[in-house]
């Protein structure tokens, strides 16, 4: 279907709503990363099967990630005039027993987490109700989404199609009001029109930096030098975070759309996509969205009878880190390993092959037909003073609700963990946040009540970051958490500067020290010094930030270093040369559970009887505490 | 001209040219590796680095790359730019402790090899890529390349083995200043 | 499998000849026979026109590449921060234990298995976390890794 025209639109969003919500039911199953990781791929084959030979009337659908990772899979259910039901670990075990109820037009309450009372349609002039009049029996009891603590202060913008559309279908998404945007901004605004409005909306780049977007674009606008490339930033290298690639499991086309806005702002009628090969269900998505957007005539030459071209190449990253900084990036679009270069000359205004080029991140270009659909003035209401709308946060580590949240900027870290993410499991202690990978910090609990923005992060040593969120708790030793940073960066960094490449590993030397007990007090100075050199020596943003995870685990976590250094103790029982395992008799009953386990033979005993665990042999691998069920073996 | 100061001196420089050059014009010496007069700057040692000072902030930048603008000042020994130098130093020579080139930068700034110093590596690589560069912009062959990256990076030829299309003309071994060329030059010529 | 003309040429023949397609076509070769045999690898640069030497540091700059063949199932075990915290540590060394790898990463010397590390494959929920060939299993301990690599020792 060719849409060049305001009706060609229309009618797409007509079609397309009616396959959104039509008069029949409709199964919906999550079928992101993680959901097909839970075997949501086996439920959907069988619930579409199950539709097939029973020649059922009604609708079996794939739908995105609308943030629920914990209940993996989900499966919702539309009735035509019923609330939207959603169903938590519907295992493929028992997806056959919820089918047996759908199909005859029941809807169960086993499994239910919550329902949907209306589809906001963030961009598509107000929400949309299920049903009228009042809910009877369980349902009426049935939690909505806005009363789950884990939705309470969640607020979908970027993710707005998340977890409601086949992100296959162009229809889908122009039904939800998209591609609307980009028609108002070819049609009635100027560039400078739309530059003005993504930087009056205070859109700060959600890749890491913050970067105000406008900004950017204007600069690039204004740069000589043609043709002028428009990028977006898929690489997510961030160990622990997938935001990115959930917008694009999810909703494609909100990426493809900000990307030609933007375009059509800068004066650029090419654009890149790098996005990571690890990523093989987003590359697809993508390459079938810019596939359809293509034949819809949305992406190509004329658009919308404008004049006005732009098209999109896909680029796959190859597994390195680095490659999420800009000039890396572009080495690496162009060919060739990605190495950084100095930025003195900005790439706005000599990028990719030295033309001027614009970089933005997955979720900053998501955000953009938001921001000229609904007006900048609304945007400007979401969030804080200096950090406006939402930031998406993988929320994972030792957190209840593991998941994706979007909330507005200037929601506390203690809401978040709290409330959003339901505190930590079984009766441990919050203990510390990890906020923005391995270029941020670690957060403790006393300033956990600090509202979350691109500024009080960065003045508390922390950055935003990609938004990994990771919840550590007392079994979290803080010198192991700064080695495990370091030791992902050895890893990455390019090895082209030498404050990084030498200096990241003298740093890894002196914490191995520490880990085992050794150093000096004098040492932790000698590692501020040396964080300095190579945070203001390095090259790139890789190394120049690499010593923040050091550096803050030093400031707010000094006495658990002192404490291996000074009593070659580690307080959270992890760092292996400081630990001993040993066998309490009086709770162990000789189950020999452990027995087996063992990989030393270190575990001996009679059966029934109290076991001992020879510590001249143990090699610490901890897997007879692993699978102790009485509690009996002790590490300290 | 650009007129802007180095250590509170006035100094001027034509449009285009970087800080390390107008330093060196005037006398005022800045340590540098990986950079040579006739080869593009590549920008990896950082041992040339000074303090920018732009009116709104002050920044640490390598002089053999960065373009003067009028007006900065620049400080060829704050305390920031003298912590990376020392740093660097540091670093390598406890990699390569017996090379001379390092030896000489290390008494020039009173660094001595510390508890990490790497045993029996007489002339290790700094990968100041100086031999890649003069093998692709003087020879006019791309013979030698980087390998591998972070700290298995090295300079190699294709599969590391002998190359036909290295002419033996020695200009790597000759621009290497380690002298860790003249090991990896002996395989690649074959 | 043997890297013939026909399976090049099919790959080769996506690509106009120019340095910009030089990691992509490397990744379908890498793709079609698991590793970058040497000859493949020589004829992709002839193709695009990029010097062989620029073809081998990006062959050996990015982890997707490998320059030995791998083993028949490709075990990637997370090591993301969130599996991290959770434990990952102590799963991978039963992995390498197990597998009797004595690198870092590497591949059993019955071309079986190849164990390698990932960080981050976005089921942070289900962490720790490893994914063999296509499949994602999730929650691992040491005990359900060993009982994994069984599962597929005898498929
Ligand atoms: C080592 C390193 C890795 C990075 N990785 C990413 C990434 O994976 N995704 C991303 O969007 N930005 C990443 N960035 C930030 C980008 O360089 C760039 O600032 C960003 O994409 C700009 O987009 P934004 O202004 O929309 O945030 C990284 C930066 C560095 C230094
Ligand atoms: S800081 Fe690290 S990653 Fe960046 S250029 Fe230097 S060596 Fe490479
Ligand atoms: S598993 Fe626990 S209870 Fe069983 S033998 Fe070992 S230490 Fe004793
Ligand atoms: S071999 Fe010599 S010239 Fe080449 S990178 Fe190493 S130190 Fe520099
Ligand atoms: S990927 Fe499905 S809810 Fe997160
Ligand atoms: S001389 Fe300037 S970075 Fe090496
Ligand atoms: S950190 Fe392991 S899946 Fe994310």
């Amino acid at each position: 279907m060719q849409i060049t025209s305001i009706d060609d639109l229309q009618k797409a969003k007509g079609t397309g709503l009616n396959q959104l919500y039509p008069d029949k039911p409709k199964i919906l199953v999550g079928m992101a990363t993680c959901g097909r990781a839970a075997g949501a791929q086996r439920v959907y084959d069988l619930l579409h099967k199950k539709a097939q030979q029973e020649h059922w009337d009604g609708v079996v659908e794939k739908t995105g990630c609308i943030g629920f990772c914990y209940k993996e899979p989900l499966v919702d259910a539309i009735f035509p005039g019923k609330p939207r039901i959603t169903y938590g670990e519907v295992t493929p075990e028992i997806a056959g027993a919820l089918w047996e109820e759908l199909a005859a037009g029941r809807i169960p309450e086993k499994q239910i987490m919550a329902r949907l009372d209306m589809d906001d349609m963030v961009l598509n002039g107000g929400p949309r109700k299920f049903f009228k009049g009042k809910l009877k029996g369980f349902l009426a009891k049935t939690p909505r989404y806005e009363d789950l603590d884990f939705f309470k202060l969640q607020r979908h913008i970027a993710m707005r199609n998340c977890g409601f559309i086949d992100p296959d279908n162009l229809l889908h998404y122009i039904a939800r009001g998209g591609y609307f945007p980009l028609y108002t901004t070819l049609t009635t605004m100027t560039p400078e029109e739309v530059i003005n409005v993504v930087t009056f909306a205070g859109l700060r780049g959600r890749g890491g930096g913050g970067f105000p977007t406008g900004v950017k674009w204007a600069s690039c606008r204004k740069a000589q030098g043609w043709p002028k490339y428009v990028l977006c930033n898929a690489d997510e290298g961030d160990p622990g975070a997938y935001m990115d690639r959930s917008l694009i499991e999810g909703d494609p086309h909100a990426i493809l759309e900000g990307m030609l806005i933007g375009a059509y702002a800068i004066g650029s009628s090419e654009g890149y996509i790098y996005v990571r090969a690890e990523y093989p269900l987003a590359v697809k998505t993508l390459q079938r969205a810019i596939l359809s957007a293509r034949e819809a005539g949305l992406l190509g030459e004329n658009i919308f009878g404008t004049g006005f071209n732009f098209d999109i190449k896909l680029n796959l990253g190859g597994g390195a880190f680095v490659c999420g900084e800009s000039t890396a990036l572009m080495a690496s679009i162009e060919g060739k390993p990605g190495e950084p270069r100095a930025k003195y000359v900005h790439t706005v205004d000599k990028g990719l092959w030295n033309r001027p080029s614009n970089l933005n991140n997955v979720e900053t270009w998501a955000n953009v037909p938001v921001i000229i659909g609904k007006g900048a003035d609304w945007y400007r209401d979401i969030g804080t003073e200096g950090s406006k709308g939402t930031k998406i946060f993988s929320l994972v580590g030792q957190v209840k609700n593991v998941g994706l949240v979007e909330v507005p900027m200037g929601v506390s870290i203690k809401d978040l963990v709290m409330q959003v993410g339901g505190g930590v499991p079984e009766n441990r202690e919050f203990k510390a946040i990890q906020i923005g990978g391995p270029s941020g910090g670690c957060i403790p609990k006393e300033h956990w009540d600090l509202p979350i923005d691109f500024d009080s992060l960065w003045d508390a040593g922390a950055i935003m970051g990609s938004g990994g969120m990771i919840v550590m708790d007392n079994s979290t030793c803080m010198v192991d958490v700064a080695k495990f940073f370091l030791d992902f960066l050895i890893d990455e960094s390019c090895g082209k500067c030498i404050p990084c490449r030498l200096g990241l590993k003298r740093m890894r030397e002196i914490l191995e020290e520490f880990s085992a007990g050794k150093g000096s007090l004098a040492d932790l100075d000698e590692m501020e010094s040396l964080s300095e050199a190579v945070k203001d020596g390095s090259l790139c943003a890789l190394g120049g930030s690499a010593p923040n995870p050091v550096l803050t685990t030093l400031r707010y976590f000094r006495e658990e270093y002192e404490a291996h250094i000074l009593q070659q103790k580690c307080p959270a029982a992890v760092c292996k040369e400081l630990i001993t395992y040993t066998i309490n008799p009086e709770l162990c009953n000789g189950c020999t559970a452990c027995v087996a386990e063992c990989p030393q033979d270190a575990i001996t005993g009679d059966k029934k009887k109290p076991h001992s665990l020879d510590t001249s042999l143990c090699i610490k691998c901890g897997a007879c505490f692993e699978v102790c069920k009485f509690g009996a073996v002790a590490v300290a | 001209m650009i007129t802007f100061t180095i250590n509170g001196k006035e100094v001027r420089g034509q449009d285009g040219w970087t800080i390390l050059e107008v330093a060196r014009w005037n006398g005022i010496e800045i340590p540098t590796l990986c950079h040579h007069g006739a080869l593009e700057p590549y920008g990896a040692c950082r041992l040339c680095v000074v303090e920018v000072n732009d009116g709104k902030r002050s920044r640490v930048v390598i002089s053999c790359m960065y373009p003067i603008r009028p007006g900065i000042q620049v400080q060829t020994e704050s305390p920031r730019v003298a912590n990376v130098r020392r740093w660097i130093i540091q670093l390598l020579l406890d990699e390569s402790p017996e090379s001379p080139k390092i030896q000489e930068l290390a008494k020039t700034f009173g660094v001595t090899p510390s508890r990490f110093k790497k045993a029996g590596v007489d002339f290790a690589c700094h990968l100041c890529g100086l031999c890649v560069r003069a093998c692709q912009e003087v020879v006019g062959v791309q013979v030698l390349t980087f390998g591998n990256r972070g700290l298995r990076k090295a300079i190699t030829s294709p599969f590391n083995a002998a190359s036909k299309e290295c002419l033996g003309c020695g200009t790597c071994t000759y621009i290497c200043p380690t002298g860790a060329m003249d090991q990896v030059f002996q395989r690649v010529k074959g | 499998m043997s890297v013939t003309f026909k399976a090049l040429e099919n790959i080769l023949e996506h690509y106009p000849p120019s340095s910009e397609h030089l990691i992509s076509a490397l990744q379908d070769v890498q793709a079609k026979f698991k590793y970058l045999p040497p000859e493949a690898m020589t004829a992709v640069c002839d193709h695009l026109g990029v010097p062989l030497s620029r073809g081998w540091a990006v062959a050996t700059f990015y982890k997707t590449f490998s320059l030995e063949p791998q083993g028949e199932h490709d075990v990637a075990v997370c090591l993301g921060t969130a599996c991290h915290v959770r434990g990952a540590h102590n799963v991978y060394e039963k992995f390498r234990r197990e597998l009797e790898i004595t690198g870092q990463e590497g591949t059993t010397r019955d071309l079986k298995f190849s164990l390698r590390q990932v960080r981050c494959l976005g089921c942070c929920s289900m962490a720790p976390v490893a994914q063999v060939d296509e499949e994602i299993h999730g929650n691992l301990s040491q005990r359900k890794a060993g009982h994994l690599l069984r599962t597929y020792r005898t498929r």
